[in-house]
């Protein structure tokens, strides 16, 4: 615990700090440009872009070797990554244009034979005796253990130009996410924007190798912005907390994995992302499952409490067992189901405003106004108390009702 | 297909822009458009009149919506030309406004009513600029003018269809543009927000604007439009509503698809 608050603080020595730094900066990135993705609907686009790094990265180790280098230089892994990366982009694109295929199975196609690819290189490259091949594989699932301030300014530099071409391309990337057909006629080209939030998730992917992988980087672009769907319903604010979002969840993952011994860091940041995710799924407000769990109860209770009152008013017997007990709870009713003062008074309230309609339908020939009349809204809702006054001029006096 | 067809296509994709009147707010010319091999256009002229309401006008299937997005270059056309008050569309978009079908939206987006209005000033706003307060206020005297004032931070789901239409209305209105083009703006929408609309419209037109919708009424075409354009897959007749909106014309368009009694009453309308 101690040494998880060392590292939460940038204590626990230079090299965890700068993942946990490295880790915050790409889960910020990550964040903002999983959210158009996610807002596009082509979150999948992202795995193969991702799946379709490996080969680059086998690829650049073989001609770099062959050149006659140690094949370690990160820069040259990195480019290799992102030409291949955008090979396997390109071609999804184009199975999906050329043929009747649908996008889903082009990105299924071309995800598992680059991975298959990559994985059959990097074998090669084992076999092979030259270079110092030894943590090629790390970019499948991540490494922090040699991360070298180099590294680090190779994710701070990219993340921060990646954020800031999407605050740029802000409104024309929600215009083409949100209605492309508009955004069109408007005179914005939306195969170019298209492309440039591919691209954004290409430079997130390629920047994210060495720390997250490329298994897991997916997990990074996607779960922040649907976990701050949950918060908001507008776009700008959806972005900057999925940015947020992403950016704690790859700190605090980081200073975890720092704290405790042979903890694998990308899978941790990821696991920490999905608890924030699983956190608002429950808690959000109304479009969390505990919420939409609470008003639909307190929907029904409203339901029954009304069928009770109008059953009140009419004398006639209630049956209903949650219907008794929600009028017994708020004091309608006696134990034994008769009208309390109160039950009495709130029924004649009701027997009224169903007089009070019957007059505003007389007066308001207009359904947009009358059709609001579904038997739960408040008359007051609908309309001003000048006009209600109005309806009870025309009324007479309140009657009693039976009970 | 035989070979007068094929010189008529010719002809309609190699006409000069000259010969495509400038004052018209759009104007094309043997505009041929295709999904594969089937044409759902072919080579169609028309030219609307300014400052007028338009209705294009046709059967299901005939063309109509097809029509207006290749006018606005949303699908590529096989050949034609098309004229925005004699200009390339390239150089027209500042004067365009365009309300889309509403059934192709995501309605649980998170954007608001106000938010969606503001994107009909994105054209004026560029990339970087902040949304000024002159530019919320536009926005929100658009949204006033479709009485949709004080639902501006509504999320555009929790509104009803009519609403809904409403807003998209007002984001064109925020565009400040010289020609209107709506697709299908009474489609399932209440009786109110229909009057509400035409109310709109009208206004528009009062002040020197351009409104050409695709409409599927016919028996409001005479009460809401002064212009009309038929169209079935080839162009079928256009010109003022009393002159162009017969029944014989209707007839051609639409084929045995029209009841006679229906040609009747539509007769008494326009009369």
């Amino acid at each position: 615990m101690a040494g998880f608050l060392d590292a939460l603080l940038l204590q626990a020595g230079y090299n965890a700090a700068l993942v946990a730094i490295g880790a915050a900066l790409l889960g910020f990135a990550a964040g903002t440009a999983g959210t158009f993705l996610f807002l596009r609907k082509r979150a999948l686009v992202s795995d193969a872009v991702a799946h379709a790094t490996l080969p680059g990265v086998g690829l650049a180790f073989i001609v770099m070797v062959s050149l006659g280098g140690e094949g370690r230089s990160l820069a040259g892994l990195l480019l290799g990554s992102a030409l291949s990366a955008f090979a396997g982009l390109w071609l999804v694109e184009w199975i999906a244009r050329a043929t009747r295929l649908s996008e889903d199975a082009a990105i299924g196609a071309v995800l598992s034979v680059f991975f298959g690819l990559g994985v059959v290189l990097l074998t090669v490259i084992q076999s092979l005796d030259r270079g110092r091949q030894a943590g090629l594989e790390d970019f499948l699932l991540g490494s922090t253990a040699g991360m070298l301030l180099q590294d680090a300014l190779i994710i701070a530099g990219g993340g921060a130009a990646v954020v800031a071409v999407i605050w740029a391309l802000r409104r024309p990337m929600t215009l083409v996410a949100f209605d492309p057909g508009y955004a069109a006629a408007i005179g914005i080209d939306t195969r170019r924007v298209d492309l440039a939030m591919m691209a954004l998730v290409m430079a997130v992917t390629v920047i994210g190798l060495k720390l997250v992988g490329l298994i897991l980087i997916v997990a990074l672009l996607i779960i922040p912005a649907v976990t701050a769907r949950f918060w908001t319903d507008r776009v700008e604010r959806v972005l900057w907390t999925a940015g947020l979002l992403g950016a704690a969840a790859g700190y605090v993952g980081a200073a975890l994995s720092a704290s405790a011994p042979d903890m694998p860091t990308g899978p941790i940041i990821v696991l920490i992302a999905a608890g924030l995710f699983a956190l608002s799924l429950l808690c959000a407000p109304r479009r969390g499952v505990l919420a939409a769990i609470l008003a639909r109860r307190r929907f029904q209770a409203r339901v029954h409490r009304r069928q009770g009152l109008l059953a009140l008013t009419r004398a006639e017997p209630i049956h209903d067992p949650v219907t008794l007990r929600i009028l017994r709870r708020e004091g309608l009713i006696r134990a034994d189901g008769v009208a309390t003062d109160k039950g009495r008074a709130q029924a004649a309230k009701i027997a009224r405003d169903e007089r009070r309609w019957d007059i505003a339908r007389e007066v308001h020939q207009d359904t947009s106004l009358t059709g609001r009349y579904d038997g739960l809204t408040p008359i007051e809702e609908v309309f001003a108390p000048d006009e209600i006054a109005d309806f009870d001029a025309r009324l007479g006096p309140p009657q009693p009702v039976g009970g | 297909m035989t070979a007068e067809t094929l010189t008529l296509a010719a002809s309609g994709g190699t006409a000069t822009p000259a010969g495509l009147d400038p004052s018209s707010p759009l104007a094309v010319r043997g505009l041929t458009v295709s999904y594969g091999e089937k044409p759902a256009l072919f080579s169609v002229d028309a030219t609307f009149p300014a400052g007028a309401m338009s209705a294009i006008v046709g059967p299901n299937g005939a063309g109509k919506s097809t029509f207006l997005k290749a006018a606005l270059g949303l699908i590529p056309a096989v050949s034609g030309e098309v004229r925005i008050f004699g200009a390339p569309l390239a150089a027209s978009r500042d004067r365009i406004a365009y309300v889309p079908q509403r059934a192709s939206i995501d309605w649980d987006f998170p954007t608001t009513v106000i938010d969606v209005v503001l994107m009909g000033r994105y054209r004026k706003l560029g990339l970087l600029r902040r949304v000024s307060k002159a530019e919320r206020a536009t926005a929100l005297d658009a949204l006033a003018r479709v009485g949709m004032e004080g639902f501006a931070e509504r999320q555009i789901g929790q509104l009803s269809g009519g609403q809904q239409q409403r807003v998209f209305l007002a984001r064109a209105l925020a565009q400040e543009a010289d020609l209107y083009l709506l697709d299908e703006p009474f489609a399932g929408v209440d009786a109110a927000t229909e009057k509400a609309i035409i109310e709109v419209l009208k206004s528009l037109k009062e002040q020197g604007k351009s409104v050409i919708a695709v409409h599927h009424d016919l028996s409001t075409v005479a009460a809401y439009f002064d212009h009309v354009f038929l169209v079935n897959v080839r162009a079928m007749g256009e010109g003022p509503v009393a002159r162009a909106f017969t029944p014989e014309a209707l007839a051609q368009t639409y084929g045995g698809r029209l009841a006679a009694t229906q040609l009747a009453e539509l007769a008494l309308t326009t009369g």
